[in-house]
């Protein structure tokens, strides 16, 4: 079981977050209302924002630790995201998207493991097309796909499903929930949807103004 | 169509040779300038952006006066490039070049710089995260992403390259077969009697070459835009 430490801080102008949990394997939902942090924090995770204060740590991997001066850039963290807006790259295709992380940290090919991604979240069709020809359904599927092939060691998703209207939701919920259970990879999934939550995280941590109010269980969602 | 003379072919290829060099060397210095310029804050960054575009609303004799006194013989980077790099551009089509690129490094910059300031950065962040390093993410998501700007940049400094006349003049004067570009060869056989139908013809070249090049521009940004329009 992979452990995530997270004990940050940081001041946004009036915004103060100071937020400490642990994630134990599984899918641990970062669950609050807008605004409470869950953003920022998944960003400290993959590097893209440093905290004022404090240290993030990955099994026994210091990721981040302000006071010995420790902050390993994005591209070494090997941690996958996957955005609210898929950021898939516009002048690629699919395939080439689905490729990148592997190629940028140097891994070899994989065939086997690229076709049973593609399978698994059902994009086999979808290899030869642009970005722009997708639906935001097959957008998001891409996304996760394209975090999950560089191999990460944790994998973030930030409201994967906030652009995506009921019907698509559901539509994607079952691939997420299949890659909790076939993909061993484990998972940060930020969201303030508790019913999107109840069908895919494993524990919780919730947060409101930038502080941790409780972990625990999925009953913490009710 | 063109039943140019012998001079005349010299003076349409120098030109063409002149502006494909400046436009080829000041590509790099151009995509530099211009990443410094949208991406990155710096003290004297207004002074630079000033130098820049300067060429753009100097008259163009005071370019050329400006390059001939630093860059002529014995003018200090001038002498400096002869002694040490064997790079003289006093009289010289080397010079020719070198005006038509600073001239044209204006509007060469412009679109390049919109280009990179119009790149969503996010793209760049989620690049990083799957693992590629900074100079990675600009080699293989900054660059083409800005490619249409990129190109349409060059198409201009190519354009203006060719037209330039007074800052060319002025720094390497007006040598036959060396520093004598389409622009300067119009001048020289309008000065002379008889010369118009001459004149003429290299006008007609300078109008066909002006409008292949914006078509060719046109195509390329068509190209390459369409590749992701609407992401």
């Amino acid at each position: 079981m992979s452990v995530l430490a997270v004990d940050v801080e940081k001041q946004l102008g009036a915004f103060t977050l100071a937020a400490r949990f642990k994630a134990v394997g599984g899918v641990t939902a970062l669950f609050g209302p807008s605004g409470a942090g869950k953003t920022t924090i998944v960003n400290m995770i993959a590097g893209l924002v440093a905290p004022d204060r404090g240290a993030i740590m990955l099994d026994d991997a210091v990721l981040f630790d302000a006071a010995a001066g420790i902050d390993v850039p994005p591209h070494r963290r090997r941690i996958g995201y996957v955005f609210q807006e898929g950021r898939l790259f516009p002048h690629l295709s699919v395939r080439q998207n689905l490729d990148y992380g592997r190629r940028m940290s140097r891994q070899p090919r994989n065939p086997k493991e690229f076709a049973r991604i593609a399978q698994l979240l059902d994009v086999v069709h979808l290899l030869d097309r642009r970005p722009r020809t997708l639906s935001g359904g097959e957008r998001q599927r891409i996304a996760v796909g394209r975090a999950l092939l560089m191999r990460p060691l944790l994998l973030l998703l930030d409201e994967p499903l906030a652009s995506l209207d009921a019907a698509r939701k559901q539509e994607i919920l079952p691939y997420l929930v299949r890659l909790r259970d076939d993909a061993h990879v484990p998972m940060v999934y930020v969201s303030h949807d508790a019913a999107e939550l109840r069908q895919i995280a494993t524990n919780v941590v919730r947060l409101d103004a930038g502080r941790v109010v409780a972990s625990g269980g999925i009953e913490l969602l009710d | 169509m063109f039943d140019l003379s012998p001079a005349e072919w010299t003076a349409v290829e120098l030109s063409l040779r002149v502006s494909i060099v400046a436009t080829l060397v000041a590509l790099p210095f151009g995509i530099a300038i211009g990443w410094l310029l949208a991406r990155k804050d710096f003290w004297g960054k207004i002074i630079v952006d000033g130098i820049v575009y300067l060429p753009l609303v100097l008259p163009p004799v005071v370019t050329g006066y400006l390059l001939l006194i630093s860059f002529g013989r014995r003018g200090p980077i001038g002498a400096f490039l002869a002694d040490y790099l064997g790079i003289v551009f006093s009289f010289r089509w080397t010079g020719a070049a070198l005006s038509c690129g600073v001239m044209g490094f204006p509007l060469m910059v412009r679109p390049i710089r919109l280009a990179l300031e119009a790149i969503d950065r996010r793209l760049e962040d989620a690049a990083a995260t799957l693992g590629a390093a900074r100079f990675w993410v600009f080699l293989t998501i900054t660059l083409p992403l800005a490619l249409p700007g990129i190109i349409a940049g060059a198409v201009m400094c190519f354009a203006r390259a060719l037209g330039e006349f007074g800052a060319t003049i002025t720094f390497v004067s007006n040598i036959p077969g060396e520093t004598q570009t389409i622009s300067a060869a119009i001048y020289t056989l309008l000065q002379i009697p008889g010369g118009e139908a001459a004149a003429g013809r290299l006008v007609l070249v300078a109008i066909v070459l002006a409008l292949a090049a914006l078509i060719a521009s046109e195509w390329f940004a068509r190209r390459a835009g369409m590749r992701f329009q609407g992401e």
